[in-house]
C-alpha cells in the first residue's frame, strides 16, 4: 500500500495542470488544495480568484467556504460580485476555473442541479452557484469526481454547467469559448477528443487495472493510445499538503485511502 | 434624523407578509438576527430571494413562513445539502416551496438590473445549459449592435433588502470592508432597506473615510444596532465564521423534530440578539477577530 491517499494524489495532479501566472477561479475542497499545492510548489505567480470576490488571495488557514474570512486578510483586491462575473470572468480574464458536480457526462457536461425529473427530483442538488459561468466562460475547467457509473453516465440527468454538449462542435456552434480540457477521478485522467469531444481516459492511477475503470464507466470508455499511469504525488507534495494545506485532515481524511 | 430602532420594530414595521424579501451577504455579513425575528413574528407568504439560501433561509422555510424560493445554490458551504430546503422540494413539507433558478452571475445581474431601473440585463452566460428550458424567464435577445445572441436576466425589485454591516451612523450611511457579495445592487433595487450593524458611528467617522460607504442613508428606512447580528456567518474585523455551527447544522436539521427544537430553544426561546448573544457567551468570545489594521489614507486636497 502506498503512503498516499487517492484524494492527496488527484491534488498534486490536478496542481501540475496549472502554470506560473494562470488566473485560477478556485473551489473548496481538491480544487483549493491543489490550486495552493501549485502556489508553493512551482506556480508562486498564479492568481487565486474566489467567486466571494477576494482576488490574489493568499490563505493562511484552509478556507473551509469560498467566502472564508482569510480569503480577504492579505487579498490584493476585494471587489464586489458584480466585478467578478462582469470584469473578471464574462470579460475573459480567468484562465482555469475548477468544478466539480453529482455526473459528469461523455461530453463533459456537468450535472449539480437535480438527480431525476426537475419538477419532481430523486434528489435535489444545491444548484449551479457559479458552475455555468465558469463553464461557459472560463478559458479552460479542469474537473474533479468519483469514477462510477452513477457519477458518469452516458448522459447527464440535467445540464447544469455545459461541457461539449453533444459533441463535436455543438459548443462552438453557440459561441461558447474553451470547456472542460481535463477530469481527473479517484481512478484515471481523461482528456476530450479534438474531433468528437469525447471523454477520453490518458492515464491510470497506479495499482488501477483499466477493466475497473470500464466497470465503472456510464458508457463504452474509449483510452488513449499511450495509456499512461497517473505519477504519484512526491514527498514533498505529501508534506505540504498534509502539514500545510489540511493539517487537521478536514478534506482528505475522510476520502478513499 | 436617526432612523435607530429594535429589530423588533424594524421587522414589525417594513416587513409585510407576502413581501418579497431580500437577507443579502454572500458568507459574510449575513443577518441572521433579522431572519431570526421575522420568524418570531411569524411572517407568512414570503418569497425570499438570495444567491445561497444558507442556513438562514433553511430556518425560515422550515418556520414556515416561505411560499417561494429565487435562488443560485441551495447547500450548506463547505458542508453538504440544506436540509429544510430538500425537505420542501422533495416532500412539500412543512408547505409545498416554488422555486425560481438562476445561477450566481444571474443573479447579480437580476438585482443590478433592478437597481439601476432596467426590465432586464444581459450576459453571455446560459447557452447550453439547462436552466434556460426550467426557468423560461430567462431569455434570449438578438443583441442590435450585431449578430449575435445574448441571454437576458429580468431585473428583480424586492420589497425589502436586510443588510448587515460593520458600522453605519443613525442616518443608514453603511460601511463594509471585506467580502461585500452583492448588497450594494440587492440594496439599490430595493423598496425598503434595514440595515443592521455591529456599531453605530457618528456621522464625522463616516465622512472621515467616505470610500468605504456602499450604502448611503438616503435608500434606507431603518438602522438597527445588533452586535454579532450575523452570527453564524461572520463579519471581518470583529468575529470570525462559526464553521462549527455550519458543521452541527447537518445534524440539527437532517429531521424536522431536530430542526423545530432547534428555532423552539435558539429563535422563539429567546427575546432578541441580545439574549441570543447572551446564551452563548464563552462561543462569542472565541470567535472574536484578530487585529489587522490597514494603513490611514489622506484624503486631504
Amino acid at each position: 500500500m502506498a503512503d498516499y491517499t487517492t484524494s492527496e494524489l488527484m491534488v498534486a495532479r490536478a496542481a501540475k495542470e496549472l502554470k506560473n501566472g494562470d488566473v485560477v477561479f478556485v473551489g473548496i475542497g481538491v480544487p483549493s488544495l491543489a490550486v495552493n499545492l501549485a502556489y508553493r510548489m512551482h506556480a508562486p505567480g498564479l492568481c487565486m480568484i474566489y467567486e466571494s470576490g477576494a482576488v490574489g488571495c493568499v490563505p493562511t488557514r484552509l478556507p473551509i467556504s469560498i467566502g472564508d474570512p482569510c480569503l480577504v486578510t492579505g487579498s490584493l483586491a476585494v471587489v464586489p460580485m458584480l466585478d467578478v462575473f462582469n470584469l473578471y470572468l464574462q470579460n475573459g480574464k480567468i484562465d482555469v476555473g475548477f468544478l466539480g458536480g453529482a455526473q459528469v457526462d461523455r461530453y463533459g457536461n456537468i450535472n449539480s442541479t437535480v438527480i431525476g425529473d426537475y419538477r419532481a427530483p430523486k434528489v435535489r442538488l444545491p444548484g449551479s452557484g457559479g458552475a455555468c459561468e465558469i463553464a461557459a466562460l472560463a478559458k479552460k475547467v479542469v474537473i474533479t469526481i468519483a469514477n462510477s457509473k452513477r457519477t458518469l453516465p452516458e448522459k447527464v440527468d440535467f445540464v447544469t454547467s455545459p461541457g461539449y454538449l453533444g459533441g463535436g462542435r455543438q459548443r462552438e456552434a453557440l459561441g461558447l469559448r474553451g470547456g472542460p480540457e481535463l477530469v481527473i477521478t479517484d481512478m484515471g485522467v481523461y482528456r476530450f477528443d479534438d474531433d468528437s469531444r469525447e471523454m477520453v481516459l490518458v492515464s491510470l492511477h497506479p495499482g488501477i487495472a483499466l477493466d475497473t475503470v470500464r466497470a465503472n464507466t456510464g458508457w463504452k470508455l474509449k483510452t488513449a493510445k499511450d495509456l499512461a499511469e497517473t505519477p504519484p504525488p512526491t514527498p514533498e507534495e505529501i508534506r505540504i499538503i498534509r502539514d500545510e494545506l489540511d493539517p487537521q485532515g478536514i478534506f482528505l481524511r475522510s476520502r478513499a485511502g | 434624523m436617526s432612523k435607530v430602532m429594535t429589530m423588533k420594530d424594524a421587522v414589525a414595521r417594513f416587513v409585510r407578509d407576502g413581501d418579497l424579501v431580500v437577507m443579502e451577504g454572500f458568507t459574510h455579513l449575513i443577518p441572521f438576527a433579522a431572519g431570526h425575528e421575522i420568524i418570531r413574528q411569524r411572517r407568512r407568504d414570503l418569497t425570499l430571494a438570495r444567491l445561497t439560501p444558507d442556513l438562514i433561509y433553511d430556518q425560515l422555510i422550515a418556520a414556515g413562513c416561505v411560499k417561494k424560493l429565487i435562488f443560485s445554490w441551495a447547500g450548506n458551504p463547505g458542508v453538504g445539502p440544506l436540509h429544510a430546503f430538500r425537505r420542501a422540494v422533495e416532500t412539500g413539507a412543512p408547505r409545498p416551496l416554488e422555486i425560481e433558478e438562476y445561477t450566481h452571475f444571474g443573479m447579480v445581474l437580476r438585482f443590478m438590473a433592478g437597481a439601476s431601473n432596467l426590465p432586464f440585463l444581459p450576459t453571455r452566460n446560459y447557452p447550453g445549459t439547462d436552466l434556460t428550458t426550467v426557468n423560461p424567464a430567462i431569455r434570449k435577445v438578438r443583441s442590435p449592435y450585431g449578430e449575435e445572441d445574448l441571454y437576458c436576466v429580468p431585473g428583480l425589485r424586492p420589497d425589502v433588502t436586510v443588510v448587515h454591516a460593520q458600522r453605519a451612523d443613525a442616518d443608514g450611511n453603511t460601511q463594509v470592508w471585506g467580502l461585500y457579495g452583492v448588497q450594494k445592487e440587492a440594496a439599490f433595487a430595493s423598496r425598503r432597506v434595514i440595515v443592521s450593524v455591529e456599531e453605530i458611528v457618528d456621522p464625522a467617522v463616516i465622512r472621515g473615510d467616505p470610500n468605504r460607504t456602499i450604502i448611503p442613508g438616503i435608500i434606507v428606512s431603518a438602522v438597527v444596532h445588533e452586535p454579532f447580528g450575523a452570527h453564524p456567518s461572520f463579519v471581518q474585523g470583529a468575529y470570525d465564521r462559526d464553521n462549527d455551527f455550519y458543521v452541527q447544522w447537518d445534524a440539527i436539521s437532517k429531521d424536522a423534530a431536530g430542526l423545530a427544537a432547534y428555532l423552539e430553544e435558539w429563535v422563539h426561546g429567546v427575546p432578541d440578539r441580545a439574549a441570543y448573544t447572551g446564551k452563548m457567551a464563552a462561543r462569542a468570545r472565541e470567535l472574536q477577530a484578530d487585529t489587522q489594521m490597514c494603513a490611514p489614507v489622506n484624503y486631504g486636497f
